[in-house]
């Protein structure tokens, strides 16, 4: 009685005839993106490999100082002069690129996601299911799919790190802007804001730090699907730590995940600063040339 | 002279779907039952007031009883659900949101609770808000901050952050960001409700002496009684969102319309805000300084009393005649009470009854109340006091004094 067979659901051939599909009718559209993508992260690494490393650090070190502080920007520097000492330098910044691109498209797809869903309880209660189906798939599973659309390559890559990227920054900055209290918001109405002036002056402020820990996990999260990215040829830090695996090869892989860690770091750091409200030198300049001006307009009236 | 706000029949169910519920309300049901019945919460169930430019109206009642979801009909952060509000004379509910917002950044500012003061703007900026959203430029309207920062008193504290401030401060930022909007009506939700007695009460001085300048149109939400009492010209007690009583505080504690209002009221200390006015009688007799001495006699008798108060044309105050004296005078058959009238002790109206006590000590007989032209409002004797006291207290009162 109990051993009839039930006729089993097709859902990975519906899954993989709707892929095929967009890739037979849809490639105009994905070679598009393919070309887009391959020129940005190509002119941004060729550009970057073509400063000498000891300038490109104490640029580096410069940026990171204007938004965190000193200490933070030594170490930094440390960090990454001790890359370009195992000889990681190369594959350092094409990783960095990566993460980056694939971190902006992820947060401008991301946060405006997050917004709207505050905006309607149905998109909502929708985008609920399929954030948990991103964030609990494994990630190896994305490459199959960008690897069908995209072929091997970088693109491929950002484009699976974008999509295992994407959920924290929708959640928290949805988290972020339910959490404004009310009677702020109702204050905004109460004097005369239409609903983008709610958003813009008193719900995005106000849940700055919420969207701001939504993109350092968006980095953390880019970071470690770069690597895993590496096995369909997005190269960089993750093709080492690939190699080092295939060839058992302890110090190569040891070195390669060093500098992921402090690639990770470096950019935890700077992503956690921006938004603490804490006062970081470039706060600093702005309200010291600020004063100067001040100053001059009192001694010089017009 | 038409009201600035006015509301009629004015009904507020939230919730959607209200059809069911309004029709149940119109049929008369309670609050509960329409809960009971349709899950929904009646707001307010058919207020309907007027409110006069530069006035002060309170709105007063436990939490819950509808008091900010009406003043909130107001500016139409929340919409009526039937009936209408008019604001110079125009319905609120019939406005497109343009218009509404229009009046919002316009017409109508508002104060809260709980200050809704952005934690991460400068003080100055904070009071700008209202004047950002309108579209003022940045130089003008900060301008126009720091002069109104000036008026509450935290000029000091304008490129200060809000962390920075005590609650009395954080909150004349909010009465400095409603009132740069230059706006006629102020709408204030449980404003002071957040302090501590000393600065609530040190607000409210602050409050009417600016209203004294200012003159806008004030709608004042609270619980507090005493504070009703001080700042309102004309107060609504309101119950299960329902107005049940309006009036002058004077009219409200003299009359309460019901039990409810009366039972609301006790627990206030009434000599602190009971006036010789609102507490004195209209004595049973009166004589006039030209009537005889035998008409004072006769009506003394009949009212049973040994003193009557001499009036003159107009009811102004001439003095008190005693029993003894108009005896001495008809013996020596003399028939104008002239030489009998000795100097009445008199109030002023609004002598506060905890004023009176000493005079009222000092005096064998009864108080006349005078208003400021000498003329004759009424009595109040020993007996006044005790009955208003008992009334309002339970006797309770006395002990206290």
């Amino acid at each position: 009685m109990l051993n009839f067979e039930l006729p089993k659901l097709e859902i990975g051939e519906a899954i993989e005839w709707f892929v095929r599909w967009v890739i037979a009718n849809l490639s105009v559209i994905f070679d598009g993106i393919k070309t887009v993508l391959n020129a940005i992260t190509g002119v941004l690494s060729s550009g970057m490999e073509a400063v000498p490393p000891v300038i490109l650090i104490l640029i580096f070190g410069l940026l990171i100082w204007l938004i965190t502080s000193k200490t933070t920007a030594i170490l930094s520097m440390v960090g990454l002069a001790l890359v370009w000492n195992i000889g990681l330098w190369p594959q350092l910044l094409s990783t960095l690129v990566l993460v980056v691109v694939a971190v902006i498209i992820a947060l401008i797809i991301g946060i405006p996601t997050g917004i709207a869903m505050t905006r309607s309880a149905k998109l909502e209660g929708a985008m609920r299911p399929v954030l948990d189906f991103m964030q609990t798939m494994p990630p190896f599973v994305y490459l199959i799919p960008a690897v069908m659309l995209f072929g091997i390559g970088v693109v491929p890559g950002l484009f699976a790190t974008i999509i295992f990227a994407i959920p924290p920054p929708v959640r928290l900055t949805y988290l972020g802007i339910t959490q404004v209290p009310e009677d702020m918001k109702e204050m905004a109405v109460a004097f005369g804001a239409n609903d983008r002036q709610v958003l813009r002056k008193v719900e995005l402020p106000l849940s700055l730090p919420s969207i701001m820990a939504g993109v350092n996990q968006c980095i953390m999260l880019g970071i470690s699907m770069v690597v895993i990215a590496s096995m369909i040829g997005a190269g960089g830090l993750g093709a080492e730590v690939m190699r080092a695996v295939n060839r058992l090869d302890l110090a190569l892989g040891f070195e390669s995940g060093l500098a992921i860690v402090i690639l990770a770091i470096v950019l935890d750091r700077v992503s956690r600063n921006i938004g603490s409200g804490k006062e970081t030198p470039a706060d600093r300049i702005i309200k010291y040339i600020k004063k100067r001006r001040m100053k001059e307009e009192s001694s010089h009236p017009a | 002279m038409t009201a600035k706000i006015e509301a009629k029949n004015l009904v507020k169910i939230y919730g959607n779907n209200t059809g069911h519920a309004l029709e149940l309300f119109n049929k008369g049901c309670s609050r509960s039952e329409i809960q009971k019945e349709t899950g929904l919460t009646l707001g307010v169930a058919g207020a309907n007031f007027e409110v006069a430019e530069g006035e002060i109206f309170v709105l007063i009642g436990l939490s819950g009883s509808g008091k900010s979801t009406l003043l909130r009909c107001i500016n139409a952060l929340l919409m009526p659900t039937s009936g209408s509000l008019l604001v110079d004379g125009r319905a609120i509910e019939k406005m497109p949101e343009k218009e509404l917002r229009k009046l919002r950044g316009e017409k109508i500012s508002m104060v809260f609770q709980h200050f809704a003061v952005l934690p991460n703007r400068t003080i100055a900026d904070n009071v700008a808000f209202g004047l950002e959203i309108r579209g003022v430029p940045k130089e003008q309207r900060l301008k126009k901050a720091e002069e109104v920062l000036v008026t509450v008193g935290l000029e000091e504290w304008k490129n200060r952050l809000p962390a920075e401030l005590s609650g009395g401060m954080k909150q004349r930022v909010g009465l400095a960001r409603a009132l740069v909007m230059d706006a006629d009506i102020l709408l204030m939700d449980e404003p002071f409700g957040a302090l501590d007695a000393l600065i609530r009460a040190e607000m409210q001085e602050e409050l009417l002496t600016l209203q004294r300048e200012i003159k806008k149109t004030v709608v004042f939400v609270t619980h507090d009684l005493d504070e009703a009492l001080r700042l309102g010209d004309k107060i609504a007690i309101m119950r299960d969102g329902a107005i049940e009583q309006i009036g002058t505080s004077d009219e409200i504690l003299a009359e309460p319309a019901n039990e409810y209002v009366e039972k609301f009221l006790t627990g206030i200390d009434v000599s602190k805000i009971l006036d010789a006015s609102s507490i004195s009688k209209w004595p049973n007799v009166l004589i006039r300084e030209t009537e005889s001495v035998s008409v004072g006699l006769y009506r003394m008798k009949r009212a049973d009393t040994d003193y009557l108060f001499v009036l003159g044309p107009r009811y102004r105050l001439v003095g008190i005649v005693n029993k003894d004296d108009l005896v001495a005078l008809s013996k020596k058959r003399e028939t104008n009470l002239k030489d009998a009238i000795r100097k009445a002790s008199s109030v002023p109206g609004d002598t506060i009854m905890r004023d009176i006590f000493p005079v009222l000590r000092e005096s064998e007989k009864a108080l006349a109340v005078v208003d400021e032209n000498e003329r004759f409002l009424g009595i109040i004797t020993h007996n006044t006091l005790i009955d208003t006291l008992d009334e309002r207290k339970g006797g309770d009162g006395i002990a206290e004094l």
